[in-house]
């Protein structure tokens, strides 16, 4: 059990300011005191004005999702106070600028006004009322000073006058409190036994699969900004240039992916990031990176659509446009992580694949995990193994003579150009060379083809092609289980099961914890590899089942369809599509229904 | 000669870069040499053919080793043109060929990078993507085979067709006003811009030389007319011109005035300007952004607490 599981909400005007910085400084400070966090926002779509929520949850003990009930409110403005403080649970906590609304009478909580207009307007900085706040709330809960002050120089450290000015409005909120509210802090976040201090990295999705980028051996990026993806861009543009990488910020998302592919056909490991209506306007160059055999990663924050729709609002939404959208049979990989920390690892793994595949890979995410800041234990680099692109062999021309002659129908090669580019082989994977490999020298061709890589259009070399295509993604699905791509947890004896994907496993896993203490058994399977489905390992935990819940965020249940389809079984959809991430209690309540219908089918 | 050049872009932290021998010295090879074994498709007495063997003829003559030369193309009659060279070739989606281009020049800047197409897929579906290529100043060589229609698509209006053409698509009489190609690569930062007509073969050759051999973005126009669905070749025997002797390249307004005639249609080279390329911009930016020894553990460090 843990000594401390609290959730903090943070609601205000974004035109006021600062509303998302509170959040994020507070899930610092609470995250560099040795709790662990983890935080969801909603934040409005334009750049200036609109309500904000903000959202932490931190504990002493791993934290797997957002949090359903709110133990603390700090809110900004009325609206905030309206909508939120029927959510405080009893015996919980309301801090909210006195000077700019008041709450309705609740005995159950404890309510502290500051009137955070006064003190900005004493220390000269209206800005600053946040930091104010933050202040007041460091002394409330008894949070290590000297780690709030850290925090704030790391986040606001930028501008040296402003640092000054911040500083101030933190010590001022913490003295108000003491010198007005109470000198003794009527709550201790830290447990009087201490935390176990572990060594953790606080960062958020986008952030962490940024650096699995770099460690997967991407150098090379172009994209084109877009709501949640921009920080993706942002984050490699400062790095790439020290490690001779490029960043390129192309003219719109289809020169981006179209820059990429050049980028891999040169030898680069390539990539882009954007978000569903980008995805969209790549699916043509996808369905060519298949054609040409390209390794490509295409990470895909996945937002509420369709079309514009709610640019800062979590979707799962694009699962069938990442497996399907193309001209035709374009058969590609598509990889989910399940967290911020696998955000890295499966990075990884996705240039892994795409290179040893050569092959495109669509790496989705989603706003909720772009955004979400947790703790997380440090990447381990000996994880971390670079799977290379299978290159040609100049010596294989002179020691295989069968090299020198293509064996397809309508082939009218002379043995002129030696080297097969699109040779058939086993694995389907042909060795590919790069441009100043003297004798390499091919087409990447988008047209169907000769091995050679001269345009063909017979029926039989279709068909062989066809079946080399999709035979190197049936060769990945091995990959699934040699590099662990997936999680598993709960009861596996249980007759209950939860199939999902993505980062929706947080709450699946809260509220499976919850049922299983109550005596709900529930077996759960997050495969990471989505496409190709890993048939086998998945028949294997769906034959045990007597019902399977599919939780996804998206209207039509499209893991759970795709997964009926393939298995002939029924997946009962839990489906969220209004924007905000799944709650741990819908989960619970649904598994409870699911499990009563089995008890009373016995 | 060798460079090292790994599957990831000489990576410098995780793996050993794997060493390609790479042959620098210039090439000796006759024009036919760079043929490959896929024969042209094009329609006998097509445009295309002559700027085909321009082509071959001036990288013969530049002696650009084959495996040094990468040639992208987008859709379109003129998008096959890859596939005949003995180069490394990039068969794009239609009017793309740019970002591709693009992509490639970056990743590998010691390449000779051309890239080729139509006016449709330069001026239509691929416009997007030519003021960008052009005001990066990418260091690469475009040559848009104009031939005023599309061919491969059998007969339909392009962005270059003339007002009033009766095509396909436009039964009644073209009403959609054709672009300026020299006009927009002169507006959009090209450094080094020209037109040819592949009826003057030699002139054709002097220019691709000049073309490829200029650092930063070239943009070559050649009329290239369709036998088959818009002879021109009468046309353009008649209204074309070389530029005066006394042209002065680096002045733009100058160019501008030439380009913007269309009595006659003067071909040659129209400007020229010496510019920073992107790939050397973006090298400078290295330069700047490096500070001491990379490490991803010093990344991390961060971002721990």
């Amino acid at each position: 059990m843990p000594q401390v599981d609290l959730t903090v909400r943070v609601g205000g005007d974004s035109a006021a300011g600062g509303i998302v910085t509170t959040g994020e400084i507070v899930a610092r400070i609470a995250a560099f005191s040795g709790l662990e966090i983890y935080t969801t926002r909603t934040i409005p779509a334009e750049i200036k004005g609109g309500h904000v929520m903000f959202q932490l949850r931190t504990s002493d003990e791993p934290v797997y999702s957002q949090g359903d009930d709110v133990d603390m409110l700090i809110a900004f403005d009325q609206l905030s106070i309206d909508s939120y403080h029927k959510l405080i649970k009893p015996g919980g906590f309301l801090i909210y600028n006195s000077n700019d609304g008041a709450p309705p009478a609740r005995a159950d909580i404890k309510e502290y006004g500051l009137p955070l207009n006064d003190i900005a307007k004493k220390i000269n900085f209206s800005r600053g009322r946040n930091i104010v706040t933050i202040g007041a709330m460091v002394k409330l809960f008894d949070l290590p000073y000297d780690k709030a002050e850290e925090v704030v120089k790391r986040q606001l450290g930028r501008k040296k006058e402003l640092l000054d000015q911040n500083l101030l409005a933190l010590r001022t909120g913490y003295e108000y409190v003491e010198q007005n509210i109470t000198t003794e802090s009527p709550y201790h976040l830290i447990p009087a036994s201490g935390l176990v201090e572990q060594d953790r990295l606080v960062m958020n999705g986008n952030q962490a699969l940024s650096m699995g980028a770099i460690a997967g051996g991407c150098r090379f990026y172009a994209g084109y900004p877009i709501t949640p993806a921009s920080d993706i861009m942002e984050f490699l543009a400062a790095e790439f240039p020290q490690i001779n990488g490029t960043m390129i910020q192309a003219e719109d998302e289809i020169a981006a992916i179209n820059m990429c592919l050049g980028g891999s056909f040169a030898g680069a490991r390539s990539m882009t990031a954007t978000s569903g209506p980008g995805v969209a306007l790549m699916v043509e160059a996808l369905g060519h990176a298949t054609m040409t055999e390209l390794p490509v990663v295409l990470v895909d924050v996945q937002r509420a659509g369709p079309s514009t729709g709610m640019p800062t609002k979590v979707s799962q939404g694009d699962l069938r446009l990442a497996i399907f959208g193309a001209a035709d049979d374009a058969p590609r990989i598509v990889v989910a992580p399940v967290s911020v920390e696998d955000c890295f690892y499966q990075m990884v793994n996705a240039f892994n694949l795409a290179e040893k595949y050569q092959t495109p890979v669509i790496f989705l995410s989603d706003q909720d995990m772009s955004v979400r800041v947790v703790t997380l234990p440090p990447f381990d680099m000996n994880r971390v193994k670079l799977e290379p692109r299978l290159l040609w062999d100049p010596a294989s021309i002179t020691s295989d003579p069968a090299n020198n002659s293509s064996n397809g129908a309508g082939g009218k090669t002379t043995g002129e150009r030696e080297y097969l580019r699109y040779k058939l082989t086993d694995s389907g994977v042909s060795p590919m060379s790069l441009p100043g490999m003297p004798g390499g020298q091919y087409t990447a061709e988008g047209l169907e083809k000769e091995e050679s890589g001269a345009p063909a259009y017979t029926a039989e070399i279709h068909t062989r092609n066809f079946k080399k295509r999709a035979r190197k993604l049936a060769n990945a699905i091995n990959d699934y289980t040699a590099w662990e791509m997936f999680e598993t947890f709960g009861d596996d004896s249980a007759e209950l099961a939860i199939i999902g994907w993505g980062s929706t496993i947080g709450p699946v896993k809260e509220a499976v914890m919850r049922a299983q203490k109550e005596g709900m058994p529930v077996a759960v399977l997050y495969p990471k590899l989505l496409y190709p489905i890993p048939v086998e390992h998945l028949n294997s935990f769906i034959e045990r089942r007597k019902k399977i819940i599919v939780p996804e965020l998206n209207f039509t249940g499209q893991y759970g369809r795709m997964l009926q389809a393939q298995f002939e079984r029924e997946m009962i959809p839990l489906t969220r599509y209004g924007g905000t991430p799944l709650a741990a209690r819908d989960v619970y309540d649904k598994i409870k229904q699911v499990y009563e219908t089995i008890r009373a089918n016995e | 000669m060798t460079i090292r050049v790994s599957l990831s872009n000489r990576q410098i932290m995780l793996t050993e870069p794997q060493i390609i021998p790479m042959h620098f010295e210039k090439a000796n090879l006759k024009a036919n040499e760079y043929k490959s074994d896929v024969k042209p498709i094009w329609c006998p007495g097509c445009g295309d053919f002559g700027v085909l063997s321009s082509f071959y003829k001036a990288i013969s003559e530049m002696g650009i080793p084959p495996e040094q030369l990468v040639i992208a193309s987008g859709i379109g009659c003129s998008g096959r043109f890859p596939a005949f060279c003995k180069a490394y070739g990039f068969h794009g989606v239609h009017g793309r060929v740019l970002p591709l281009a693009t992509g490639i020049k970056m990743a590998r800047p010691e390449l000779v990078v051309c890239a080729v197409g139509g006016d449709g897929d330069a001026f239509s579906i691929g416009m997007g993507h030519f003021p960008h290529a052009a005001r990066r100043n990418v260091d690469i060589t475009y040559i848009v085979m104009d031939n005023e229609i599309y061919g491969l698509t059998k007969g339909q209006a392009s962005p270059t067709s003339p007002l009033g053409l009766e095509k396909k698509s436009t039964p009644y009489g073209n009403v959609d006003r054709p672009l300026n190609p020299a006009m927009l690569a002169l507006a959009s930062g090209a450094t080094w811009i020209g037109r040819g007509f592949s009826a003057k073969p030699k002139d054709m050759t002097e220019l691709i030389k000049q073309a490829i051999a200029h650092k930063g973005f070239s943009f070559l126009q050649i009329y290239s007319p369709c036998v088959t669905f818009y002879d021109t070749y009468d046309h353009y025997k008649q209204v074309t011109k070389p530029l005066p002797a006394d042209h002065n390249p680096t002045d733009r307004a100058l160019a501008m005035k030439y380009a913007m005639d269309t009595e006659s249609l003067y071909l040659g080279l129209y400007y020229q300007e010496d510019r920073p390329t992107y790939d050397d911009a973006y090298s400078g930016l290295r330069q700047k952004a490096t500070k001491g020894e990379y490490s991803i553990e010093k990344l991390f460090a961060r971002y721990r607490r």
